[in-house]
Parts: C-alpha cells; structure tokens; sequence
C-alpha cells in the first residue's frame, strides 16, 4: 500500500523534487522527514487499506441489493428479520479489525508522544552490539538513534503569540547567561504591502527556527495570550501552546532543509499568517547561526541559513516510501 | 387542560382548529410545533447555508477577496475586517447549523410531529412546556444573530472564536465585547429549550405509549429520539456550567479558565467536549431511526435486527458519554489518557457497523422501490459509511496528532453531519411530506434535488480529505498556494449543492401551489408504523380512542 501511495503521490507530484510544503493538487501527506512521520505514513497506509477496502464492501452490497432486490428483479419481498450467524459475525469481524488496527496505533502513539529517554537508548544499543544481537540492533535503530542520543537534547521552546511565535533556545546563553530568544515574524499577512519575492506566500518568516541535523530536538510549546498549535507536517508533530501549560514533543529530522508549518488553533483575526518556518542544518552552520544571533545579528544568521532551500533534497526517509 | 377532557372536549369536533394567532402563538398541538420547527429550521438552515457559501466563495481563489466586499473600509483596512469578518462566519455557520437546524429539524420537528403519532399517543405530555421550547429555540437564534451584529473585541462586530468557545480567545482577552455575552445568553437558552424538549421526550416516551406498545415494540424513530432525549438531558448541563463559567470569567472576575488566576484554558475544552461529544450523536440519532424505516418502507420488509438496531443507538449514547478527549489529542495530554480514549473511540465502530449491516440486511431480499425518499437514505448509508471510517482513522492519536485542526477532520464530520444528518433530514422531509402537509411533491423534482445534492457535496467534502492530508489547517482564510486546486473544486461542488438547494425550494413552492391532495399511506404495505393508519394531513386531534397494538412484533 505504501507503494501505491508513493506511486500515486509521485503521479501527482509529476516530477521527482520533493518539497516541504504543501504541493498543490496532492492526494496525500507531505513526505516524511522524521521517524516519526514515517511511522505516521505506514500507520495511515495501513488503516487506509481497511477503510477502503470496508467503504468499497458496503458499497458493494448496497450495489447488490440495488441491482438484485428491487422490485423488478424481486417482486415478492421475503420476510425475515433475523439471522444470529450473520448479526454475530458483523459484531465480531469489526471488533477483530479493530484490534488489529489498535495493535499497530499504541505502539505508534507511546513511540511519538513519550520524549525518548536519551542514556537509556545508548545504553541498550550498546548492550546489542556487545552480545552481537545485529539483527536486533538494526530493528533497534530504525526507531532509535544511538549516535543522536549521546549528543544530548537540542532544546527549543516556541511560544505562540497573536501572531507571531517567540523561539527560546535555553542551550545557547549569551555572556551574562541569557539564553537566546528572538521573535519569527510572518512575511506574509494578506495585505498589499506583503513582498512578492520572499519565499512560499504564507509559509515563511524572517527569522526561521534553526535545528541541527540528526539531532534529538526536544521541543516546548507555551503561549503568551490565547491557545495556538505549533505544528510540521512534514515532521507529523503537532502541540498546542496554551497559556499557563509548558507541553513537550520531540523530533529528529536526519536531512538538511526547509520545513515550513502553520499555526493549528484558531487563535483571532491573523490566525492564518502565523507560519512556522524550521531550516535544518549542519551541526557547523548551527553553530555559526548561534554565534550570530548571539551577536546580534539576526539578519546575518537568517542569511547564513538561508542556502538549505537551494540544497533541498529528498530526506531519507521520504526517498523510502 | 387534561388529557381526558381534550378528548371529551373534542370528541365529534376534533378538527375544530384555533384561530391563527392561538393556533401558531400560543400552540399546544405537537404537530403545529413540530412545522413551526420546521419552518423555523428552515429560515435558520438557509442562514447557515449562506454562511457556508461565504466560506467557499472566499477560498474559491488563493488571497483574500470576496469577503473585503461585505465590510467596511478600503484596501488593507477592509481585508484586514475581512479576516476578522471570516472568523466570525465560520463561528455562527457552525453554531446555527447545529444548534438552530439540524436539531430542531431533527428533534422539534419530526420528533414533535411522529413521536406521538408513531407511539399512539394523542399529544405530547406538557403540551405548553412543548410551546415554551420553541419559543426559546427561537428567541435563542434571534440572540446569536444579535450576537453577530454586535461589537466583539477591537477586531470587529461578533464572536470570531470558533464554535466550541475556547478560551482564553473567548473570554475577555480574545474577546471583551459583548457579541460573547450575548452568545452565551444564546446558547443558555438553547440549551435551555433543548432540555425542556428532552424532559417533554422522555415522559412522553416512557408514559404515553399506545396500550401493548412495550419498549420492545415501539418504532425505531422514538427509540432514536428516546437516547437523544437522554444525550441532551445529560450533556447540557454541562455546558451550561462551561458557559456559566465563562460568563463569570468574563464579568465578575471568577478565574475558572484563566491560568494567571490559577484557572485552566483545558479544563473548559473538557467540559465543553464532554457536551459536545454526545452532542454529535444527538445530530444524528434520530437521523438513524428515520432511514430505518424508510428502508423498511421501501424494501417491503420488516427491520433486520430489530432490537440489536435499538441497543445499538443506546450503546453508542451510552460510549458516546466517555470518549470526549479524542477532539483534544493536541493539547498535552498524558499518553495513557490518550491511549484510552483511542480505544473507547474505536468501540464506538462496533455499534455503528451493526446499523450499517442491518440496514442493507433489511434490503436484502425486498422488493425495493427507489421512491425519492429511498434515494435518500441509500446515499445517508454509503456517505455515513465514508464518514464513519475517516473517523476509524482520528480514532488514532497517533494519526491524529498530525490531522488534528486540518481539513480532514473538516471533511470527516461534514460528511458524517452535512451528508449523514442532513441526508437523513431530506430523507424525513420527503417521507413525511405528504403525511405532514396532506399533498404530494413531485417526484422529478425529489430526485433531482438528491442527484444534484449527492454529486455537488461529494465534490464539496471529498476533495478537503486531501487538504487534511496535505497539512491543511481548519479556520484559515488564506492559504499557501500548494492547497489551491483542491479548495477551488471544493468551492465548485457548493456551487452544485446551491442549484440542488434551489430545486429544493423549487420542489416545496411547485408542491404548495399544485396542492395535490396527498392520501392517507402513500408508500403501500411496507409502510406499517401507526402515522400510515391517519389521514394526510392526521385530524388535528389524533387517537381519541387509542389504538391497541398488537402482540406481533416490533416494527
């Protein structure tokens, strides 16, 4: 099923760039950056295939009794009412397909909403490859990232406002020990003084949030007025920012590019022109950009990211699907 | 005045009708309320509808446009009114449609007018307390479009928040005018109107059934109103307590929702979820019994599994009251809540399946006639199924965390509400029609209006699956240009929804002027609940002498 999707998305796609934004007449996710979302797409291939294969049975038999039992083709309506093999089957069979579905929603719900415990992955990959268990280690890290996790946590917190988000990198502190924090404006706000050569309309802001590559990113969410939702699609996280609520969510993207997202809790008049904009860079432009940005100089460190959109590539986890 | 002297009282004489103030003012009849309702869903469908058709005018085209006509001021002024004006036509298009026509259509008006007749009773029991529910559902829909014309914050006139309310963006800090006052003044009568009718359902139910009417036996359509009556008396009290906090919040300075006073923004989406979950199937119950009997009537067979139909619709009222949080999966749950409400969620396809298969069991084998309201409910069938399984797929938190406030859930509930409820409204109107009025529609022009109906919403909701899938957010005016080709077909499928609701009106004015006089059980031998036995339209007073049922089977 995931091939069809691929195969129909690239159809749709009609040519091999992949993008992450959304792509106009697409039929289906924007591909996957993150495990994560990965996850999310083999998960949603899976259900899809029922429902599908459910929606097309119901409208089979619809079909059938359309065609068959009218009143041409069946003039004399017969008289029964109940049949106990047939009514306990369709109570059965669902709830049966239902466990099969929640069988494979648990594990994909604990595996993105639990922020990964870091020491506990390089610990146990470590103990894979001492007892020489490859096979394990391999299904091991397909989820987990071992070298990730030795490098810690790269912490943002991203704090909804009317309409713009305040990024707060506690990791980055300046001299007098003040973390680094500035404000991702919209380019974009529907009016006529909006640029025209500034990037996707609607989806990208002046001073992007910057995360390194292949890195643990664990991400807050907190709001300054009223609720607002920082989501990625590309990334498949999603998290509220609600006054007086720290919330958490975690992500690790293993390709450098621009992933653009849009605030997901209607939040008042401009709630449609507070986009988030994240660019993924090298561990060395990271550090540049902070230092930067520690400086003062926001439009140098914008600038010093900004050539990842020319590199944009397919990630290895959407060239997979 | 009590029941045995309304039938002593009227005994040779029953069709002796007030005059016309008495009559639709002060009226008592359950079958005046339940047109008055239906006219009154009507006028407040049609404002709904209109809503709808600002929102997909606006997204027919990337940028704001359309909208900058209907406010004040010019260039970026006027657009940035517009982007307010949105917010709010998204608000009151949600609010209306569910509080002011799809429910009095459902509950006030087939259920006021067969409850009693189906049941064999020969009024409501508290007649004036009936009078008094509607009155206040309409007073109620005249406060929220006040609400509408009246200053909402700095942004502009109305609530623009949505209508599930939430604060902070409701209280004073989104909101300080007074358009959210008047809003909650709107919805405590509603709710107010809603229990009354519920109270009225229940004790007419339980109480006023024709003698060997058991339970067992009564219609699937009471049996319907019966769990929603229940649903309603149970859940809006909650909301009503959500409102009231609210309302204290925003003017007594309470701090029940404001984090800064200790208070929290989540606690008012629970208890707001914790109405507004029960609130979907109260929607749509009642719409699930009257396809049951269409299906029978038209099929020539009794119901398939009859009282498995009936546990069903009492099963899904009873999980509907316990899977709540699943609208809230974004908002920084602890992951084993999350866990439980997506297992409590699935169960809920459990029931709904066993109606779906019931209803193609009782096909299977009739002699089916595809009379207009049959088309109906073939359609309510296959696109509550659609809707039913996109919901399998939200069920999941760990889907949903990416589709959550996207165009997929827009899709997924428009197609169990817009194509599943209203279908099933449409589908009633047309059963019923010749039963409630005493004249025939023409049948062309019914099946003309399905046939534009079922093509123009597909084409509507079908194509917003996409934009969920795309990363699409709900309640956005604008947006990036990757989502443009899909919302310009969505808008082209309303253009087609407005021509089949035109043939609609066409059908009803074409029906009132040809006035062709309707009999008394148009649809034959399938048709076997206790309406078909009265005149169309039924004697003002119905059932002076009740009628007995016998021990053969439920219907």
């Amino acid at each position: 099923m995931r091939h069809l999707i691929a195969a129909m998305c690239a159809a749709i796609l009609a040519g091999p760039a992949l993008a992450f934004e959304p792509t106009d007449g697409a039929l289906g996710m924007q591909p996957a950056a993150t495990r994560i979302a990965e996850r999310i797409h083999q998960f949603h291939g899976f259900v899809l295939v029922i429902i599908t294969i459910i929606t097309i049975f119901v409208l089979a038999l619809l079909l059938w009794v359309i065609f068959r039992h009218n009143k041409k083709a069946n003039p004399q309506p017969r008289k029964f009412s109940h049949n106990t093999l047939v009514e306990v089957v369709w109570t059965v069979v669902p709830a049966l397909i239902l466990v099969a579905i929640a069988s494979q929603s648990f594990p994909n719900l604990y595996y993105q909403d639990v922020v990964p415990n870091l020491e506990q992955i390089s610990s146990k990959s470590k103990q894979l490859q001492a007892d020489g268990k490859t096979g394990a280690y391999e299904r091991y890290t397909k989820n987990y990232f071992p070298e990730a996790a030795e490098k810690g946590f790269v912490n943002v917190k991203a704090q909804g406002n009317q309409w713009n988000w305040t990024y707060t990198y506690p990791d980055i502190v300046d001299d007098a020990g003040y973390p680094l924090e500035f404000v991702s404006n919209p380019m974009h706000v529907g009016l006529s003084t909006d640029p025209t050569n500034a990037g996707p309309r609607n989806l990208s802001v002046d001073y992007p949030m910057v995360v390194p590559v292949g890195r643990y990113v664990r991400y807050y969410t907190a709001a300054a007025d009223v609720i607002h939702s920082w989501a990625v699609p590309a990334f498949g996280v999603k998290t509220d920012a609600v006054p007086g609520r720290l919330n958490e969510g975690w992500f690790l993207v293993d390709q450098p590019g621009v992933y653009y997202g849009q605030c997901s809790e209607l939040c008042g008049v401009n709630h449609a022109f507070m986009p988030i904009e994240v660019r993924v860079v090298s561990e060395e432009e990271y550090a540049r950009w902070a230092e930067l940005m520690l400086a003062g100089d926001y439009d140098a460190a914008a600038a010093s990211v900004r050539q990842v959109a020319s590199t944009e590539q397919a990630t290895q986890f959407a060239a997979k699907q | 005045m009590p029941m045995d002297e309304v039938a002593l009282n009227h005994h040779d004489a029953h069709d002796h009708k007030p005059g016309f103030f008495k009559r639709w003012l002060f009226s008592t009849n359950h079958k005046d309320i339940g047109t008055l309702y239906l006219i009154f869903a009507l006028i407040a469908g049609i404002v709904g509808y209109t809503l709808s058709g600002l929102i997909r005018w606006e997204l027919a085209e990337p940028g704001i446009g359309v909208l900058t006509q209907f406010v004040s001021g010019e260039g970026d002024v006027a657009i940035q009114n517009a982007k307010h004006f949105y917010n709010t036509v998204i608000t009151y298009h949600g609010l209306i449609m569910i509080f002011f026509m799809v429910m009095p259509a459902l509950i006030g008006g087939f259920g006021n007018w067969f409850v009693p007749l189906m049941i064999g009773a020969p009024d409501m029991a508290f007649p004036r307390m009936n009078n008094i529910s509607f009155w206040l559902t309409a007073a109620a829909f005249v406060l929220a479009c006040i609400s509408m014309m009246v200053p909402g914050g700095s942004a502009g006139n109305g609530f623009a928040g949505g209508w599930v309310l939430y604060p902070p963006l409701s209280s004073t800090t989104g909101h300080p005018g007074p358009a959210m006052d008047v809003l909650i003044l709107s919805l405590h009568t509603a709710g107010i109107a809603s229990i009354l009718g519920a109270i009225n359902f229940i004790v007419t139910i339980l109480n006023m059934r024709a003698p060997g009417m058991t339970l067992h036996k009564m219609p699937l359509f009471a049996w319907g109103v019966l769990v929603t009556a229940v649903l309603l008396l149970l859940s809006l009290p909650v909301l009503a307590a959500a409102l009231t906090m609210l309302l204290t919040d925003r003017n007594f300075g309470s701090q029940f929702f404001n984090p800064a006073g200790g208070g929290d923004p989540i606690m008012f989406q629970h208890l707001f979820w914790f109405f507004g979950h029960p609130e979907v199937y109260i929607m749509i119950l009642p719409a699930f019994g009257i396809i049951s009997h269409i299906v029978s009537t038209f099929s020539k067979k009794p119901i398939f599994g009859y009282l498995g139909m009936a546990y069903a619709m009492v099963s899904i009222g009873v999980i509907g009251f316990v899977v709540w949080a699943h609208h809230m999966y974004t908002v920084g749950m602890n992951v084993d809540l999350k866990a439980y409400f997506v297992a409590a969620t699935m169960v809920i396809a459990v029931p709904t399946g066993i109606k779906i298969f019931s209803w193609i069991a009782t096909m299977w084998g009739g002699s089916i006639e595809f009379k207009v309201p049959m088309l109906w409910a073939i359609g309510f069938i296959f696109l509550f199924t659609v809707g039913g399984v996109t919901g399998v797929v939200l069920a999941n938190a760990g889907i949903d965390h990416a589709l959550h406030d996207t165009y997929y859930v827009v899709a997924h509930f428009h197609y169990v509400l817009s194509l599943g409820a209203v279908f099933g409204l449409f589908a009633g109107w047309y059963y019923w029609f010749e039963k409630m009025f005493g004249i025939k529609y023409n049948g062309f022009i019914g099946g003309l209006h399905f046939w534009l109906m079922f093509v123009g919403s597909n084409v509507l909701f079908f194509p917003q699956h996409f934009l969920g899938l795309q990363g699409m957010p709900r309640r956005y005016i604008d947006y990036a240009d990757g989502f443009a080709t899909w919302h310009h077909i969505s808008s082209i499928g309303y253009a087609i929804t407005l021509v089949a609701t035109l043939v609609f009106f066409v059908g009803l004015v074409e029906a009132l002027v040809r006035r062709r006089k309707g009999v008394a059980n148009p649809w034959g031998e399938g048709a076997t609940t206790l309406e078909w036995t009265l005149s169309s339209p039924p004697p003002f007073h119905q059932y002076n002498e009740l009628p007995h049922v016998t021990a053969k089977g439920g219907h």
